[in-house]
């Protein structure tokens, strides 16, 4: 098992490093002028971008960003927050988005589950439809539209709720993005859950268990459930990553400062902060291969199939 | 024998139906079936027979679209309070029939040993499961128990493979596991469906004569389904052929392999090669069976039958007694009918047999 | 159960001889037949594919319904040569109007009919919206095309030759997938100007993957059949037998994949445009539709509905069908 773990954990880390350097260079080898915000003749371009160090070989150049990183320095911005330390802004914005997101993960995944057992326990009767009926419009209608009706209702019609995002009041201020981003998880969970459990409940060793004696919630509890949730993590892990990375138009309308309203502002305004780009792709590459990695990880400790083949040395 | 064992086991008149897309399928028409204790039973018949459902409605598992139109299941047993108590498994509620009967008087092996166990749950913890259940025992009794099992199925390092997950195991061994979670609550009666129809022919042996060795240590009766002759004639009493529904010949087991009277028995035996068979051409029945969505008038086998009379695609034949254990169902036998004679290569064939088993008397 | 049957004496002849060697019970279908059937008898997914069929009609004719272009903003100059714009009119229907309360309908656009009102700035949205709808769809179709094509390619030719070619190609798919959207968003930002274009790079260099997965497992449970061996003895080229052998049989689960692909196309290029990202106003599509019709959802809450209403019901219909192909393509053991 350990054997495994390593060797998944770097190819992780080398498929981190490929896309870190890919989206340096990318970004470096834009030509024009790094300092938009500055003006400054050609000639005092050409200094500062010797001091910088911005001719020097990319490899160079790839290995001090790679230092820097490190020691948790991403540089500055060139034209967000007026150069600020991109470290500092950052922080603050993934405080935001992970808290709304995990919020919304776990508001998701509680009611995905809910809807998705019961709808399975009472399968082809009303209950059944109307969970089904219910996780597929949370499919289908899109996390921001459901903000925008949250928000016209209440905080519009009936000012309950902030408008905008309020830093000062953060649980109360949250329940409206964490909801309508809890959606998608939401159903998509409820779907996933409730097919996974029929096919378990028409299974063999289903019938066997019966055959024994076992019937009702003992049987759902002793063999339906265990078979069931255990795929449940391949499908949490690109949700996770999804909320985890902010909704970037939930962001956007609701006002939060969050990474994804950063990457948004990044490149959506006049000029593009390059190394925001940077940064925040980074990170967000470096997020989602982790919780994948996670995922896989703790797919292999729970389903006895593959932690057991996995020891003997044989790939399941 | 001194005297007859009591029936413990009594199907009369069930008749089952399934709603499916394409309608409703009258798949059990009229079943009599009964299993006296200690003996062992078989049923025959082709896939699609309904030989499975028959025996799942005794258990409760059929599927949620299937409907009992009538008949009843009794069930003979000594309760704990020593009296003797008869019950129609079909009335039963689906508490009572998982709480009392099923596991812990009336066990099954399931046909396909690769799915039949729980992939997430240890070996001896799927077999100790049936002893909490039912007999609440103690964890160290269970544990000891269980392993005495897996030693009396034939499992060796019965230790180690008490902590293994099914898919460690072979499917010759787990097909022992769950034969072994059978009988884990001490049942009366076990129905074997096609147990070893999945596994190697070097292990379908083994397996049977395990089971009849386990059948005389705990005296259980059991009930075979099977479409294997070859697997009937090593382990049956008695022979129940059955057909698109219905149980179309009973027999003592030398009666139906010698005797057959039903003109599809002798069409499943015909359909039996042995080594001085020569034929150029192996029979087989001809044509398939029926789809019971729509159930043909009179007897469901007259479409594939060359001795088919006009009267059976009238009216379906009732059970004629031949002798006492031994009964078939078809117009053959009314006195009215003309004497037919077996086809040539089955009677043949019947003779060398015959001529063996006086051999060796 | 059968009445009671009294047998006569001629009922006891033999049947003259038949054919008993014909096997009435099996009638022979097509795969595909049985596919269809199977789909049609799924309600939700006929539901589906009405819904879509009925958009892409509107998206077709919808505008030319109109005597109004996306454009064209609805004004006339009056008495006092002053231009009177029809800004923010909610829906009317002056012929209903009259119908209900018997009177004719006030202000300066009276006679005209909105079937979904005008905007903040003076077009007829029912105009707009069909026109949006008729972008956002063709962005999906083309793209996803695409990227079936490229998709598909790239996961039979990988499963197909197996070994080092399908390690490495499966390697190079690992890494892609692993950049997030938005970052191959913000990286396509910074070479190439936001629009149509963008989107339309973003949705090709993101969506092949899933199609690649699934064309190479189908391909691999195929690879091993003996139809593809008989191939290969006969002296096949590899060509050949990859897209002339094995991938007919294969179409099946990747079209399902399609009916999910678009409307996450949809999807991307209505929130990258909600973002200013992708398209922008005045351009017509269903993202910046329902970016115009939020930014006036206090003065005019009734804009937003028909776009957001447009891209809902698109994606319920996709999923539906998609649910319903999935079903239908399974294999079955009933039916028998």
């Amino acid at each position: 098992m350990l054997k495994y773990t390593l060797k998944r954990v770097g190819m992780a880390l080398v498929t981190l490093l490929i896309i870190t350097f890919l989206l340096f260079v990318l970004v470096r080898i834009m030509p024009g002028n790094p300092f938009p915000s500055e003006r400054m003749s050609a000639e005092q371009i050409a200094n500062k971008r010797a001091e910088m160090g911005l001719d020097d070989p990319i490899l160079i150049q790839f290995w001090r960003y790679m230092v820097n990183v490190l020691h948790g320095d991403f540089g500055k911005g060139t034209s967000l927050y007026y150069g600020a330390p991109i470290s500092t802004v950052l922080s603050t914005a993934i405080s935001n988005s992970f808290r709304i997101g995990g919020l919304a993960i776990l508001i998701g995944t509680l009611f995905g589950l809910l809807l998705g057992i019961t709808a399975a326990l009472h399968k082809g009767k009303f209950l059944d439809g109307f969970c089904t009926v219910v996780s597929i419009l949370g499919v289908c209608v899109p996390s921001y539209v459901f903000l925008i009706f949250l928000q016209y209702f209440f905080s519009f019609k009936i000012p309950f709720f902030p408008y905008f995002f309020d830093e000062s009041r953060f649980l109360f201020s949250s329940v409206i993005p964490s909801v309508s981003l809890s959606l998608f998880t939401m159903s998509t969970i409820a779907r996933f859950t409730r097919n996974e459990m029929v096919e378990v409940f028409d299974s063999d060793y289903v019938r066997l268990a019966e055959s024994k004696g076992l019937y009702g919630g003992q049987l759902v509890r002793r063999h339906v459930l265990r078979n069931a949730l255990i795929p449940i993590v391949t499908v949490l892990a690109p949700l996770i990553v999804d909320l985890l990375t902010g909704a970037l138009v939930v962001e956007k309308i609701y006002g939060i400062n969050g990474i994804g309203k950063l990457m948004v502002d990044a490149i959506a305004g006049e000029g593009i902060d390059y190394n925001y780009v940077l940064a925040l792709g980074i990170l967000y590459s470096a997020l989602y291969i982790g919780i994948m990695l996670v995922v896989d990880l703790l797919y292999g400790v729970l389903d006895p199939r593959i932690r057991i083949s996995v020891q003997r040395g044989r790939r399941a | 024998m001194s005297e007859t064992p009591r029936t413990i086991l009594d199907i009369r008149n069930l008749d089952i139906s399934f709603k499916t897309n394409a309608g409703v399928v009258h798949a059990i028409r009229g079943v009599n079936l009964d299993l006296r204790k200690g003996e062992t039973v078989a049923i025959v018949g082709e896939s699609g027979s309904g030989k499975s459902v028959t025996m799942k409605a005794a258990m409760g598992l059929l599927d949620s679209n299937a409907t009992v139109n009538s008949g009843e299941i009794l069930y003979t047993y000594t309760d704990t309070d020593g009296t003797e108590k008869t019950v129609d498994l079909l009335k039963l509620s689906k508490k009572e029939l998982r709480g009392t009967i099923n596991g812990q008087r009336i066990a099954m092996v399931f046909q396909d040993p690769m799915t039949s166990l729980d992939p997430t749950m240890t070996i001896g913890k799927q077999i100790m499961e049936s002893m909490f259940l039912h007999k609440h025992m103690e964890k160290e009794a269970a544990r000891k128990r269980a392993l005495e099992l897996l030693n009396l199925v034939g499992i060796p390092e019965a230790e180690k493979r008490f902590k293994n997950y099914p898919h460690q195991l072979s499917g010759g061994m787990r097909q022992r596991v769950v034969i072994a979670i059978a009988l884990s609550a001490d049942p009366d009666i076990l129905i074997c469906d096609e147990p070893t129809t999945a596994l190697d022919v070097t292990i379908q042996a083994r397996i049977l004569e395990m089971i009849m060795d386990i059948q005389e240590k705990m005296k259980l009766s059991v009930i075979y389904i099977t479409h294997d002759l070859g697997v009937v004639a090593k382990v049956a009493d008695y022979v129940n052929v059955m057909y698109a529904g219905k149980i179309v010949e009973v027999g003592n087991v030398n009666e139906i392999f010698y005797e057959p009277a039903h003109p599809y028995t002798w069409g499943l035996l015909s359909a039996m090669p042995d080594l001085d068979t020569d034929d150029d051409r192996l029979y087989s029945i001809p044509g398939s069976p029926p789809n019971l969505l729509h159930e043909p008038p009179g007897d469901a086998f007259a479409a594939r039958n060359q001795f088919a009379l006009v009267i059976d695609e009238k009216a379906a034949p009732p059970m004629f007694k031949i002798s006492e254990t031994h009964s078939a169902a078809t117009w053959l036998l009314h006195p009215d009918a003309p004497k037919i004679e077996k086809p040539p290569e089955l009677e043949a064939r019947l003779e060398r047999a015959r001529k063996e088993v006086e051999r060796y008397l | 159960m059968q009445k009671e049957y009294t047998p006569v004496k001629e009922d006891f002849r033999l049947l003259p001889s038949r054919d008993l060697y014909t096997d009435t019970n099996f009638a022979s279908q097509s795969y595909w037949k049985g596919v269809m059937i199977h789909f049609f008898r799924n309600r939700r997914a006929v539901i589906g594919l009405v819904i879509i069929l009925l958009i892409i009609l509107f998206a077709i004719i919808g505008p030319s319904l109109s005597s109004f272009g996306y454009r064209d903003i609805v004004q006339y100059r009056n008495a006092d040569n002053k231009r009177v714009v029809a800004k923010g009119i909610a829906p009317q229907i002056p012929a209903l109007h009259k119908l209900f309360t018997g009177e004719e309908l006030e202000g300066n656009f009276a006679e005209y009919t909105f079937l979904f009102g005008t905007d903040d700035m003076g077009r007829d949205l029912w105009t707009r919206t069909w026109y949006g709808a008729r972008v956002s769809l063709l962005i999906a179709f083309v793209t996803i095309f695409i990227d079936m094509i490229i998709g598909m390619s790239y996961g039979l030719i990988s499963g197909y030759f197996g070994g080092k070619t399908d390690m490495i190609m499966q390697r190079f798919v690992e890494i892609a997938n692993s950049v997030p959207r938005l970052v191959i968003v913000s990286v396509l930002a910074i070479f190439m100007p936001k629009g149509m274009g963008l989107v339309i790079v973003a949705l090709l260099l993101t969506e092949w993957i899933g199609m690649s997965k699934i064309a190479r497992a189908e391909m691999l449970k195929t690879k091993e059949q003996e139809y593809v061996l008989a191939s290969r003895t006969l002296g096949a080229r590899n060509s050949h037998i990859i897209f002339r052998e094995i991938l007919p049989n294969t179409i099946g689960p990747i079209i399902t994949q399609m009916m999910f692909s678009i409307p996450t196309a949809i999807f991307t290029e209505a929130f990258l445009s909600f973002v200013g990202v992708g398209i922008a106003l005045p351009q017509c599509s269903v993202g910046t539709l329902i970016e115009d019709g939020f930014n006036n959802i206090t003065t005019l809450p009734y804009q937003i509905l028909p776009p957001i209403i447009v891209l809902a019901l698109l994606m319920l219909g996709f999923n539906f069908i998609g649910d319903g192909l999935r079903e239908a393509l399974a294999p079955k053991l009933e039916d028998m």
